[in-house]
């Protein structure tokens, strides 16, 4: 038996000739926060408004907490929360009528504290169109979450908010998932996808390129660890030959940055080549690939 | 029941809010009363014995055709049709809500022309309120209906002023209000029975102020009452949460359907 609280099965969405997304089959377990990533066009937005209800699919079978989005539309508007990209509500209303006005249509007392919590306490009686995008931002997901759904879809929640704002909303997930709310995440952000998400799907030109852990898709591409070494005279770059498993090379910024692909003996010959050229080691870091090393590998490659 | 209520409080002060339909709703068809009342009627006594339910009618017209169809027009544009969605609000609501609210606040302006028609210029009042509280509710209705259609077929804000501009600026000009339909050409006047406004005066001064009636008042009255009805069921059946989703229903032509009791009414009385 299926236990995943979302299923998309083979999903198709066309635009007239245009394939947006191209049979794409994932499950998402409850309480996960899963990441949908992938350039402009990927199949991101289409696959979210479908799962959203907000489109009809041309093939597959997709499923929300048990509910199919297209057939009973009506029974999913209380299980799941939407942050929806652009700001959209009527440019008079205030965040308290907007609390109460969504709230009122979920059944739900009006969840004041949620404005509090987002840092909108101060604006409850500002019209929308004076919020700043920000603000806007942040009611949107006040009214997401004003129900308590069990699934919240965000679509790029972090986008245009304050340094603050994002550790507050990053903090404000990881309760949600502790209360069991399962979180689909869309975010252009590799930092954020890389330190929220339990697993992310890569989308690419309407197909599923990748799916997994973000430790397992950053351990599945080329596997290149960075070294990055700055020293005192700079001598690494008159060596005459390349050192042994470095695949590539550059200078930026006085450092000399190395991919290899066998990270000890590197090392061990650039401290090596150092010591006998006299030239003292200031700085040496080791960095594995991150997600947006293997996104940017995903996408530029042209792997589907 | 009560996330209705919420709706329609929100949109009932959003009419005041928002600059533009504070304007439909009341600054203008106040101004617009407060000159025909001390200039027109000064130009043309006789206008005086027209001036309430004209009056009526125009501010019936400000409000629903130059202060609905925007708003929804920029509603569906913007995505706020899509957050309502998301949260389960029904289309039924969206287009209901306009109307009511539209409605309450022309029973609010037609209280104040009413109040000072008698008071201030002296003009004749109803001699049958029941019917003149009536032919205003079904003449609101109507109006209202046919700017919620406007509204739902429109693609744009320009296409929207067009078509209300279509039928306001004729309603203005031949539609009974600002000279007598008995005083237009033989041919203007069956153009004339094409727009509502000729059908809310002779329903107006037949049914409410005791003058004679031009044509058939009850037909007329059953005219705009129809024609407000299938205004809005066409806009029911037309309305799109987006314009990028391609969920309309129906071709937006359709609308047009809306001047059939009217176009029907034009050839039979």
């Amino acid at each position: 038996m299926n236990n995943s609280i979302i299923e998309v099965q083979n999903f198709r969405k066309e635009y007239g000739d245009f394939v947006a997304v191209n049979n794409i089959s994932f499950d998402v377990e409850p309480g996960e926060i899963f990441g949908l990533l992938g350039p402009n066009g990927a199949g991101k937005t289409s696959t979210l408004e479908s799962l959203e209800g907000l489109r009809t699919p041309d093939g597959g079978k997709l499923k929300v907490v048990g509910v199919d989005p297209t057939r009973e539309p009506r029974k999913l508007r209380n299980l799941i929360g939407v942050q929806l990209q652009s700001a959209s509500l009527p440019e008079s209303i205030t965040p308290d009528e907007a609390i109460r006005f969504f709230c009122g249509y979920h059944h739900v007392a009006p969840r004041y504290d949620l404005l509090e919590r987002l840092g909108l306490g101060q604006k409850r009686k500002t019209q929308f169109h004076e919020l700043s995008t920000g603000q806007q931002r942040r009611l949107g997901l006040a009214l997401a979450m004003g129900h308590d759904p069990q699934v919240l879809f965000l679509d790029e929640p972090t986008a245009g908010l304050d340094v603050a704002s994002r550790v507050e909303l990053h903090n404000l997930m990881r309760e949600l998932q502790e209360q069991g709310t399962t979180i689909i995440l869309a975010t252009h952000d590799m930092a954020e996808a890389e330190g929220m998400t339990d697993r992310v799907a890569i989308l690419l030109n309407g197909k599923l390129a990748t799916i997994g852990t973000p430790t397992e898709i950053t351990a599945t591409g080329a596997e290149l660890t960075k070294v990055s070494v700055f020293s005192s005279t700079g001598s690494l770059a008159n060596r005459d030959s390349a050192f042994t498993s470095v695949e590539r090379t550059f200078i930026k910024d006085d450092y000399h940055i190395f991919f290899s692909n066998d990270i000890g003996v590197t090392v061990g010959e650039i401290i090596k080549y150092l010591e006998v050229n006299s030239d003292p080691l200031i700085d040496l870091r080791v960095e594995r690939p991150s997600l947006e090393d293997r996104f940017l590998e995903i996408t530029n490659g042209g792997l589907l | 029941m009560t996330a209705f209520i919420n709706h329609f409080l929100f949109e009932f002060r959003a009419g005041v809010r928002n600059k533009t339909q504070l304007l439909m709703n009341y600054l203008l068809p106040l101004g617009f009363y407060a000159m025909m009342g001390f200039v027109m009627v000064e130009i043309n006594p006789g206008f005086l014995d027209v001036l309430l339910p004209a009056m009526i009618i125009f501010a019936v017209l400000a409000s629903t055709l130059l202060g609905i169809p925007d708003p929804l027009v920029n509603a569906r544009e913007n995505g706020v049709f899509r957050s309502y969605k998301i949260n389960g609000i029904p289309a039924f609501n969206i287009l209901a809500i306009p109307i009511l609210t539209t409605m309450l606040h022309l029973v609010i302006i037609a209280l104040i022309i009413s109040a000072m028609a008698g008071s201030v210029f002296s003009a004749p009042l109803p001699t049958n309120w029941l019917n003149f509280v009536l032919v205003f509710l079904v003449t609101a209705f109507a109006s209202a209906g046919l700017s919620v259609l406007i509204g739902v077929a429109s693609r744009s804000s320009r296409i929207t002023v067009l078509w209300s501009q279509a039928i306001f600026l004729p309603s203005m000009l031949i539609g009974g209000l600002m000279m007598p339909y008995s005083a237009l050409p033989e041919g203007t006047q069956l153009i004339s029975r094409i727009f509502p406004s000729t059908h809310m005066m002779n329903a107006f001064g037949s049914l409410a102020m005791g003058t004679s009636a031009e044509f058939d008042a009850w037909a007329s009255l059953g005219i705009l009452f129809i024609g407000g009805v299938l205004a809005i069921g066409l806009a029911w059946y037309l309305f799109s949460w987006d314009s990028a989703s391609g969920s309309r229903r129906g071709h937006p032509l359709m609308g047009f359907l809306a001047l059939l009791p009217y176009i029907i009414g034009a050839f039979l009385l």
